[in-house]
């Protein structure tokens, strides 16, 4: 029982992490058809801009974690400007775009603070462990679910309650009939891609959190987690990909605790291969 | 005469590609030794490689119009299973070469046949994701096969001794050279047969191929299947060349960098994948020197620590080419000739017919 529950706590922790991650990708995706893959270099960016503020910078835990925040969202907002817009017409080139800065920040990262992973400052207040059902389970779990409950309810508001809410949701539905009626989608688009940075960003400064460290590929290998739970959450779909994140993080520690290590990670693709061959839209339906 | 210098130029360029082992060139700037020496064979037989490669790759990209991120899968599948089948099953270099092609096809029709079930972004993510999975499996090391973070060497008494030894370069050259042939043979080929013509109808106007009463599905797999073997056969000449099969072969990079060399050179033409291929490894590998060099240790950091990461560089100017050069470097004869008569305006723009067939 005990470590049913540690290990449901720690896929819930994870999963939050993918959702942070895959809710502006898929918020990005299914209103501009970009298959961002510069994310895991925002993600990155705001892991390594909190680690700098709480060390170097000597900022408290959560005014870093803020500051990581912001970071991430004005790099998201340049990204979107100055190489996503210009490429407005041709939807390929701002997919190839974004490869090459996913593979060019994480590279400059590298040389700026070099390979190896820096520890990560945690909090005295999140570095305990609280005592739930018999399991001993690390207080920083609990943060990360807290983060991805409020990030979602926070975007279903935003979504369902605003005027650029609306015209987001109606993007992703039909971008050309939105155009048409003559609303400016490239304002939701600088929009949206401001989310998802931001998003990303206090995915990577939490990340760091729950993995003790940051280091530069962290936004890589946590990305392609991501592009799983957008897929199988149905692409565009925030709701999809909040349920989608659950059930990635808890199948990846429960397989990888149950059978051998690194199996987890495998489970999670049959996962993905078993959903499309059973629902080839994903499970909201949605199809890309 | 320029006729016949325009058909018969790729003929010449195999002789002088032929004969490059004998020959003492030196090429300062271009290569560290002479032309023939073992250690620029080497690197002009890892570009050959890697254009090929990325030919190879092009069949999905620039030919069908599929995106795949995880063509690096079945490289590396050659390559691991090809080695593991000499070190494990003790198979000579020829039938695990075979044993080592036949599972990058299998695998190749087993994932492609799922990934293909969505369309789109969707297929780009499930490559992806199966893609990572290989690197994930690579990288554990399950059972002490795949040797984890080190890799795996090559058996050198499983292979034969004419492809064992620095003294023997040149012969891996020739192989290298021979793969780079079968492969440019194997999409000439296939993309001038009638699959090639409904590749093209499916990268220009899928639901026209369906309304036309042909399954795209079939089609597809089969590029994909084509590809694969010989992402494959690229992974055992891979592994004869460097002796090795290391993790960095299966990792998302790896698919990542091939996708850069095909649009690098221009996806959906005849030369350009080749020319993207060789520039990208020529340009990968001489980078790495210049970052070790003392002209760059001594500059200050603003440019010295972007000069000393080639993947930073070599992203940005992919980045660049993607902006300033759409169609990539085999389209650019033609865009200067366009731009020219466009300044003239009495002769008509010629048409782009390269890689157009």
């Amino acid at each position: 029982m005990n470590t049913i529950v540690l290990l449901a706590c720690t896929g819930l922790g994870l999963g939050a992490l993918y959702f942070l991650v895959a809710s502006g990708l898929s918020l990005i995706f299914g209103l501009m058809d970009v298959l961002n893959f510069a994310h895991g270099a925002l993600l990155s960016i705001g892991a390594y801009a909190t680690w700098w503020a709480a060390t170097e910078g000597g900022m408290g835990f959560w005014l870093a974690v803020l500051f990581g925040t912001v970071v991430g969202t004005a790099a998201a907002v340049l990204l979107e400007l100055v190489l996503i817009r210009p490429l407005y017409a041709r939807p390929r080139d701002q997919i190839l775009a974004t490869v090459g800065v996913g593979l060019a920040l994480p590279a400059l990262l590298m040389g700026v603070w070099g390979a190896d992973a820096r520890p990560f400052p945690q909090p005295e207040a999140l570095a305990g462990t609280v005592r739930l059902l018999g399991a001993v389970v690390p207080v920083n779990r609990f943060v990360l679910m807290g983060a991805a409950v409020l990030v979602l309810l926070a975007l279903r508001l935003f979504l369902a309650r605003t005027r650029y809410g609306l015209i987001v949701r109606a993007g992703v539905e039909d971008r050309a009939m939105v155009t048409a009626l003559g609303i400016d989608v490239r304002k939701a688009f600088t929009l949206v891609f401001a989310i998802g940075g931001a998003a990303a960003a206090l995915g990577g400064a939490l990340a760091g959190l729950y993995f003790g460290s940051v280091n530069p590929s962290q936004g890589t290998g946590l990305l392609v987690f991501a592009f799983v739970v957008v897929v199988m959450g149905g692409m565009g779909s925030v709701t999809g990909a909040a349920v989608a994140s659950v059930a990635v993080g808890l199948v990846q520690q429960f397989a990888n605790y149950y059978t051998a290590a690194g199996l987890g990670d495998l489970s999670v693709v049959v996962l993905l291969a078993v959903l499309l061959l059973v629902r080839p839209r994903g499970l909201t339906g949605r199809l890309a | 005469m320029t006729d016949h210098l325009k058909r018969w130029w790729p003929v010449g360029l195999l002789a002088v590609l032929l004969l490059a082992p004998y020959s003492a060139l030196p090429l300062p700037g271009l290569l560290d030794g002479p032309l023939g020496s073992p250690g620029s064979l080497q690197l002009i037989a890892l570009c050959l490689v890697y254009g090929a490669l990325a030919s190879g790759y092009d069949l999905l990209l620039g030919r069908t119009g599929l995106l795949s991120f995880g063509h690096a899968l079945y490289f590396a599948t050659g390559l691991y299973a090809t080695d593991l089948a000499m070190l494990e099953l003790g198979l000579g270099f020829v039938p695990a070469a075979l044993f080592g092609v036949a599972c990058s096809v299998a695998l190749a029709l087993l994932l492609g046949s799922v990934s293909l079930r969505v369309t789109g972004i969707g297929f780009s993510m499930v490559t992806l994701a199966f893609a990572q999975a290989g690197a994930i499996l690579v990288q554990r090391n399950p059972g002490g096969l795949t040797g984890g973070e080190e890799g795996r060497s090559a058996p050198a008494e499983h292979l034969p001794d004419a492809l064992v030894g620095i003294g023997n370069t040149a012969n891996l050259y020739w192989i290298a050279l021979a793969y780079l042939v079968l492969t440019l043979a194997v999409v000439h080929w296939t993309v001038s047969s009638p699959t090639g013509r409904v590749w093209a109808g499916i990268r220009e106007n899928e639901r026209r191929i369906e309304v036309l009463g042909l399954r795209p599905y079939g089609f597809k797999l089969v590029a994909f299947v084509v590809a694969g073997g010989l992402a494959g056969a690229g992974g055992v000449v891979h592994l004869l060349l460097t002796g090795g099969a290391t993790p960095q072969a299966a990792s998302s990079d790896a698919t990542l960098a091939l996708l850069v060399m095909v649009v690098l050179g221009g996806s959906g033409t005849r030369w350009g994948p080749l020319l993207g291929g060789v520039l990208y490894t020529w340009a990968a590998h001489r980078l790495g020197d210049l970052a070790t060099s003392d002209a760059v240790g001594g500059l200050p950091g603003v440019l010295r620590v972007p000069l000393s990461q080639p993947l930073f560089l070599l992203g940005a100017l992919f980045v660049a080419v993607v902006y300033l050069l759409p169609g990539g470097l085999a389209k650019l004869p033609a865009r200067l000739r366009a731009g020219r008569a466009v300044r003239t305006l009495d002769v008509p723009a010629a048409p782009v017919t390269e890689g157009a067939a």
